[in-house]
């Protein structure tokens, strides 16, 4: 067993105003506000800029000596002030820094006051979500970001009857994969939060104060009349998640269902889409699915019992694990910066109950932590973020990246993990890596593998 | 949207000029304002930035785990060594680490670090929590320095206590706890440190291949490369060269206060002032031979870039370029670079110059460049637009805001992969230039300065 170090070394999570400023990103017209000293909002912008190639505005309340004693109401009220002019924004996103919460400023109090003072002046929709770092990761702030949301901006406006879909942290072009697949269902959908086009747009043929795209705010004051919320999860309980709460307030059928990675997981996601609309799989999807299985039986020996270390936040590395079971890879160690290993466990036993016994299983664990366990299990090969480039090259086995940050690779935008299109891409890129370490190590160097 | 309606908000509008436009006073080196989406870190940053290239020394950054994510290993610092520097180090602190104090906590991270890592030394940066807890983080690192014999030296970087350069400043103290402390006796006569240098992409090796054929010893260099006993020794120099001097001046003045070592400012970018940085130190050493063979350097490498640079020039003249660099002393060498290339400065500006840097600046441009302090992305697109700029220098944050409007774009910060110092980095810079402003893609963009162009 590894020590056990009350320091972390080498972190293998970000902090929860990343996922909350990555939530709020997804709402059109939003600027997020981090409610704190400037240094945090700064990082985190250069961090999401290195992942997304993109244009990413983050504001600061910029708290200096004062504000850090006396409280930051008025650098707050001054921030959101100088947001409004410069970007004219529809909504401004507030999450609290580990100072602002340490400090214990009540931004729920705050905003109230100044919207009442405000008057006739126009201020934008606000919504703020408390994020301490230090109890919870990225993924733990972006739930606290979506659940802000409908907390403080849903509503019952009567509108066409849709379906809720709350992804969790994907890429872009996993969100525009999941709208495309429920719309050939034919079924309305409010998908929270869509960052798709802001962090993967085009380039500009004019100035853009605020980039495209995003969740209207309008499909938001209607979401309280969703028929099903679908909330794609197997960390966090409703009582934490905006599903949870959609369910709560407005009696919203609540479905909470793992990332759809895999064929059995996806197929999980697509029945219910098939139960919710009434119609079957359309012939796009399922033929993809079929091609999808093809190429599991054209690779299955390639894979076959090859050994995967998995590290990223807890809902990818879920059903990530329940995908490489499917096609007789063993996931022999999964871990995640977040959470703690019970809760990881759980879901994966659950999402994959063949893997009891098969696997090792870290929360909360550090890249230290990580690289002295994967010594340990033969890998064959890593699958996770940029971060495990160095435990790829210590050990001489391939990475292949997904999830979040991909700072040293083109395109993370629009790498796919799920449904039977993103598996297929996610497969092809295992098995090649997998047949490329092989015929690289092998001294003939056959040409047809 | 139309760019007038991108207004400059009011507090803002005495830190932006126009070369030309008279009277000018930039009102420079203040906070950024609320709301404003600075281009700035915090002063962990600041400290962060001066101290991260010691390579075999423990940084272990003491606060919730954000700050040191978001720092590990972004920065291009090489080593030709221990790469201690290269990982990540926190104290992670939880709620209850919040509310009952981190003292513990990081007193047992320290003691296991260093009994793991054995470095020479170990910096703690207190974040902004620390500061608030109140954790007595001075007394923490003397009990450790007391039980492991090497220095545990705090540094002040609470991210709320000032800028960047308040962070420049808190690190220089903690360096001035290590200078002075080691043996002096093995450095030769034409010594000399290399302060504000990083050896990003192996910079540092670059000078200091450039001084020993000088005959001129570089005893240590802060802090690129950087060995915590080098440090501790190079006191015994006879000069300080400080480079990028927005970020290090305060331990070269130091130094000079506390053992009369002289320092001179110098920049390795561009071929006029890496010559004029060399040729400086050789005349302050008076040595015939010394200046001989500088003469002998400098006329061999200009021989060998030049011919390189002009096919460049002759590719990118009446280009113009936009410029904004964290210090300001490295933007007047940019200025200098690009007119060697032909191409001409329409903005330039950067996030901690000071006044004097200003005017410097204002006397180097052509009229009518724009000069801007602590500038934000929505003032970069209002004047690049104005100006017709086609290419952008900065750093990470500023890179997509060129590409998005369609301009060349190079990375002129402590990312770099590319050594851009020294004659050598001179040709890098140029191929840089070359590649950004030529690439064939732009005409598949719209650009800024005209209409849609047709793609043929
Ligand atoms: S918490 Fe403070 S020190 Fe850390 S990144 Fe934020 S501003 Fe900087
Ligand atoms: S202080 Fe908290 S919010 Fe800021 S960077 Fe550090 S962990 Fe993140």
């Amino acid at each position: 067993m590894t020590p056990s170090y009350v320091s972390t070394r080498n972190p293998c999570k970000l902090c929860a105003p990343f996922g909350a400023t990555l939530a709020f990103l997804g709402l059109e017209g939003c600027i997020p506000l981090l409610h704190g000293s400037q240094g945090c909002s700064t990082y985190i912008r250069r961090y999401m800029i290195g992942h997304f190639r993109e244009p990413v505005d983050v504001a600061s309340s910029n708290f200096h000596e004062q504000a850090a004693i006396f409280g930051g109401k008025s650098n707050l009220a001054e921030a959101i002030f100088n947001v409004v002019k410069q970007y004219q924004p529809r909504v401004i996103g507030i999450a609290t820094t580990c100072l602002a919460e340490t400090i214990g400023d009540d931004v729920g109090m705050i905003l109230r006051e100044l919207s009442s003072k405000a008057g006739n002046v126009d201020l934008p929709a606000l919504v703020h979500a408390s994020t301490p770092s230090y109890h919870g990761c990225d993924a733990e702030g972006y739930h606290a970001a979506i659940r802000a949301m409908v907390d403080q901006l849903a509503g019952n406006q009567p509108g066409a009857d849709h379906l809720a879909l709350f992804p969790g942290m994907l890429s872009s072009e996993d969100l525009r994969y999941l709208r495309d697949l429920v719309e050939d269902f034919e079924l309305p959908v409010i998908m929270l939060s869509d960052y798709a086009d802001r962090l993967d747009g085009p380039t500009w043929d004019t100035f853009h104060r605020i980039p495209k795209g995003g969740t209207p705010l309008e499909q938001l004051y209607r979401l309280g009349g969703a028929r099903t919320c679908l909330e794609l999860t197997s960390i966090y309980e409703p009582a934490r998640t905006g599903g949870g709460l959609l369910a709560d307030r407005f009696g919203v059928r609540h479905v909470r269902l793992p990332m759809p990675i895999g064929v059995k997981l996806t197929d999980r996601f697509t029945r219910e889409l098939e139960a919710i609309s009434g119609r079957s799989l359309p012939y796009r999807h399922a033929a993809e699915r079929g091609r999808l299985i093809d190429s599991y039986v054209d690779a299955h020996k390639y894979v076959f019992d090859k050994r995967a270390v998995l590290f990223g936040h807890e809902d990818l590395v879920v059903s990530l694990s329940a995908f490489l079971a499917e096609v007789g890879m063993i996931p022999a160690l999964i871990a995640s910066g977040g959470g703690n290993a019970g809760r990881l466990r759980r879901a994966v036993l659950s999402a994959a109950p063949e893997l009891e016994g098969h696997t090792r299983i870290l929360g909360g664990v550090d890249f230290a932590e990580i690289e002295e366990a994967a010594v340990q299990v033969q890998a064959d090969l890593l699958i996770g973020s940029s971060n495990g480039y160095r435990l790829s090259r210590q050990l001489g086995v391939p990475l292949v990246r997904v999830g979040l940050p991909i700072h040293d690779r083109l395109g993370a935008a629009r790498v796919m993990h799920v449904g039977y299109r993103g598996t297929q891409q996610l497969f092809d890129r295992i098995v090649n890596a997998l047949l490329e370490a092989r015929q690289d190590g092998d001294p003939t160097g056959y040409t047809h593998m | 949207m139309n760019n007038d309606m991108i207004d400059i908000l009011e507090d803002r509008k005495d830190q932006i000029h126009r070369t030309g436009a008279a009277p000018y006073a930039m009102d420079c080196q203040k906070r950024s304002l609320a709301g404003s989406v600075s281009q700035r870190a915090c002063v962990f940053c600041g400290s962060r930035v001066v101290l991260y290239p010691i390579t075999d020394a423990l940084h272990l950054v003491h606060g919730p785990v954000g700050c040191a994510a978001y720092t590990w290993d972004i920065r291009g610092a090489l080593s030709s060594g221990p790469e201690l520097h290269r990982l990540s180090f926190s104290t992670d602190l939880r709620e209850k680490d919040v509310i009952y104090g981190g003292e513990k906590k990081l007193y047992a991270a320290l003691t296991e670090l260093i009994a793991e890592y054995h470095p020479q030394a170990a910096f703690i940066y207190s974040t902004c929590i620390v500061g608030l807890i109140g954790d007595d983080v001075q007394a923490v690192a003397r009990k450790v320095e007391r039980e492991t014999g090497i220095p545990v030296i705090p540094v002040q970087s609470e991210g709320f206590r000032g800028t960047k350069s308040t962070g420049y400043k808190a690190a220089c103290d903690a360096l001035s706890r290590l200078v002075g402390t080691g043996p002096t006796h093995h450095l030769p006569d034409h010594s000399i440190n290399i302060i504000g240098e990083f050896n990003l992409a192996g910079e540092a090796w670059i000078l200091r291949r450039y001084y020993e054929r000088m005959g001129v010893h570089v005893a240590a260099t802060l802090t690129g490369d950087g060995r915590v006993n080098d440090i501790r020794s190079c006191h015994g120099v006879k000069l300080n060269v400080v480079q990028c001097s927005g970020s290090m001046m305060h331990i070269a003045k130091w130094m000079k206060d506390t053992y009369g070592i002289p320092f001179i400012r110098a920049s390795y970018f561009g071929i006029e002032d890496v010559s004029r940085a060399l040729y400086d130190v050789a005349e302050f050493f008076g040595d015939d031979t010394v200046v001989e063979r500088t003469r002998d350097l400098v006329r061999q490498e200009v021989k060998a870039i030049l011919p390189q640079l002009s096919l460049w020039r002759s590719a990118l003249e009446g280009r113009k370029a936009a410029i904004y660099t964290g210090g300001a002393f490295k933007a007047f060498s940019l200025v200098r670079s690009l007119r060697t290339l032909g191409v001409k400065t329409v903005i330039v500006g950067s996030q901690t110059g000071n006044q004097e840097d200003y005017e410097l600046l204002r006397e180097l441009c052509d009229e009518g460049t724009v000069l801007i302090d602590d500038t934000n992305p929505l003032e970069l697109q209002k004047f690049i637009r104005e100006t017709g700029a086609d290419l952008l220098i900065g750093g990470v944050k500023e890179r997509p805001i060129a590409h998005k409007l369609g301009l060349g774009f190079c990375d002129h910060n402590h990312e770099r992969k590319l050594p851009l110092a020294g004659f050598e980095g001179m040709v890098h810079f140029g191929r840089e230039v070359y590649a950004s402003l030529q690439s064939p893609v732009w005409h598949l963009t719209y650009r800024s300065s005209g209409p849609c162009k047709e793609v043929s």
